[in-house]
């Protein structure tokens, strides 16, 4: 190739003042599959998405959910979705931005949802976790969790712990924690 | 040593000919003068494996040489990274990497850039005719890889054009085993072409850490992702911050009343990483025995200790590629070479190929059109084309969205470019890349894709109207 670094260099010399434009940084690969899972975006009527930086920055982005059934029925979660240049190869980093009482949600707004983590796979999209995470909503798993006391309460008690997401979700404390105001 | 002596191997090599040469070798003793003189080398990272690039650049003829690295050297650096030392310990790797190449072999220049890959422009990656990877992350290979394909035009054939290929030699180490391939973009694959090749990282489900850790490495996982994050909240942990270590002194002091405590404080100061006390206290509440600071720090920064061989032998395997790629001097490996050193030694050559439809590397499609066409029009044509067929398009363009068919709220925000022209909204280049999601009828089912299309201006030569365009 040597050859042509030469032809090269005579032209880049000739070239040098013609143009000095240079093109608008690259698009990552993971922009452009997240462009396609934002374009075909089929949301469940109960969620909206926004996107605090504007058109041109998909990359981060807020969903919430608004359950219609269930014991957060009433209730609005906002998430924070902060995808990866490398995305799908790995999955986007999901936060509950709502602090909730939840016994699959932590109280600093980590998430246990399979297909977050270890059932990842680059062919599940945005509209999958949308759905998982709605899916959280109706149906609480005592089963996976990471809010200890939420889910000893839902297992042996659901009558008490409906009456803990209540007074969670209008701004109360459940124990000693607090709980901000979170229906619409 | 004279200098004749000592490019003795390399002369040979250049100036004779040879049965097993690339097409092109035309030996000769300036060959190795061109190699100073024309061949500008960038050597991305000064770590492990670029420590080892730029020597073995340097004593393989290179004299033009460029390194990028943002960090600075670590005391835990000095077993490997063999051109630092002690008292280097703080400073930008690249610029003592630079300074201490250029002390050991005399005639040869290297620029050291101490930033991240990110902070240069384009104009700065064109400038170099080859490009050697000595990277650990996978972002940071993506990005380069994008960059490097980013050059590459096509003719009107879909035949790349040889003098827009910018050649990458890309290596990369994980204990014993390591790879070095070739990427020529529009000819091998390209690092997306591949991503599959890197196995995604283990992820341990968030609730196992929490509930019922039943290894080492989940208490580990726990302490990062969780523990440190209840305290503080919204603070990233460092690994190595002191002050970040003396929260975990103190809480080790609170959690321990017993004799215990004494033992696991002294653990603790020997082996120096914050976030190995809360993985021991996890550990140790749930009777799990392995935890320990090189299996720590393999889980939170996700690192399998380096072996200074590997490091050596994986960039002179992709130094050699180098030289081979710019003087022809002899047949281009084809395309990636994997190397376990484990047990015995096994090497193997395997021969990837492109993935035609590469939205990096790949030609994507070529559409010529009126500079005078609107988005919407545009959108009609990627409907009406043979070759797209593509319904309900999306837009992008170069990190700007242009149009969304979805959501709702994309769409309202970016409707009003529908009747802008598109020459216009690719900020009136003459030609450019354009990317269109869209659904397609394949075998009579709908299916989605997204497609790459090179955009020519028809009447548009290949220099912008600078003065017009600003509007004067
Ligand atoms: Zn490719």
């Amino acid at each position: 190739m040597i050859r042509l670094f030469k032809v090269k260099e005579k032209q880049r010399e000739i070239a040098e003042n013609a143009n000095g434009r240079a093109p608008v940084k690259k698009q990552s690969a993971g922009e452009l599959r997240l462009h396609k899972d934002i374009s075909e975006l089929n949301l469940p009527k109960t969620t909206t998405i926004a996107f605090p930086n504007g058109k041109d920055d998909l990359m981060n982005f807020e969903v919430t959910i608004r359950p219609d059934e269930g014991y957060y029925r009433g209730g609005m979660f906002v998430f924070t979705f902060q995808v990866s240049p490398v995305y799908p190869h790995e999955a986007p980093k999901v936060k509950c931005k709502t602090k909730v009482y939840h016994p699959n949600i932590d109280l600093e707004g980590s998430v246990c949802l399979n297909i977050l983590r270890e059932d990842w796979k680059p062919v599940l999209n945005i509209n999958t976790i949308v759905y998982g995470l709605h899916h959280l909503f109706t149906e609480p798993n005592y089963e996976d969790p990471l809010n200890h006391e939420a889910a000893a309460v839902l297992r042996d008690n659901p009558k008490m712990f409906e009456s803990n997401v209540r007074r969670a979700m209008s701004g109360g404390y459940v124990g000693q924690t607090h709980f901000t105001r979170c229906t619409c | 040593m004279t200098n004749t002596g000592k490019w003795r191997d390399l002369d040979k090599l250049l100036s004779r000919p040879g049965n097993l040469v690339n097409p092109g070798f035309e030996p000769s003793p300036e060959l190795k003068d061109d190699l100073g003189e024309y061949t500008k080398v960038l050597v991305v990272g000064a770590g492990g494996l670029g420590c080892e690039l730029l020597k073995d650049l340097a004593l393989s003829g290179f004299t033009n040489l460029h390194v990028i690295d943002m960090d600075t050297i670590e005391v835990t650096n000095l077993n490997r990274q063999f051109l630092f030392r002690l008292q280097d310990v703080g400073k930008p790797k690249a610029e003592v990497a630079a300074k201490r190449v250029m002390e050991r072999v005399s005639g040869v220049n290297i620029v050291p850039h101490f930033c991240r890959i990110e902070d240069k422009d384009l104009d700065f990656y064109r400038e170099f005719n080859i490009i050697a990877l000595g990277l650990d992350s996978i972002e940071a290979r993506s990005y380069i890889n994008s960059v490097a394909c980013s050059f590459l035009e096509y003719d009107s054939d879909d035949k790349p054009s040889e003098e827009t290929i910018k050649p990458m030699v890309d290596g990369g180490t994980e204990g014993f085993k390591g790879h070095a391939r070739v990427i020529l973009p529009g000819v091998t694959p390209c690092f997306e072409c591949t991503i599959w090749l890197f196995p995604p990282q283990v992820k341990f489900p968030l609730c196992t850490l929490a509930e019922t850790p039943r290894t080492a490495a989940h208490c580990i996982e726990y302490a990062h992702l969780i523990k440190w994050d209840e305290v503080h909240s919204g603070k990233a942990f460092d690994a190595d911050d002191p002050e970040h270590m003396q929260w975990i002194y103190s809480e080790v002091r609170n959690w321990h009343s017993s004799v215990n405590m004494i033992l696991i404080v002294l653990l603790f100061i020997l082996l120096t990483l914050a976030i190995l006390s809360q993985a021991l206290k996890r550990a140790e509440l749930f009777g799990i025995p392995g935890v320990t600071y090189s299996l720590t720090q393999g889980v939170v920064k996700n690192i399998i200790p380096a072996i200074a061989s590997t490091n050596a032998i994986i960039s002179a395997a992709c130094a050699l590629e180098a030289l081979k790629i710019v003087t022809a001097c002899s047949r281009i490996m084809s395309n990636y070479l994997t190397y376990n050193g484990l047990e015995g030694l096994h090497t193997k050559m395997t021969e990837f190929v492109r993935d035609k439809d590469c939205l990096v590397c790949g030609p994507g499609i070529l559409l010529e059109l009126e500079t005078s066409i609107t988005l919407q029009k545009f959108m009609e044509l990627v409907g009406e084309h043979p070759k797209l067929l593509l319904s309900k398009p999306s837009v992008t363009y170069q990190g700007k969205t242009l149009y969304m068919q979805a959501p709702p709220v994309l769409e309202e925000m970016t409707r009003s470019n529908l009747k802008l022209p598109l020459f216009d909204l690719m900020d009136k280049m003459s030609k450019d890349v354009i990317h269109v999601t869209g659904m397609t009828n394949k075998d009579d089912k709908k299916t989605s894709c997204l497609r790459k299309l090179r955009i020519v201006f028809k009447g548009v030569d290949g220099i912008t109207d600078v003065d017009m365009a600003s509007g004067a």
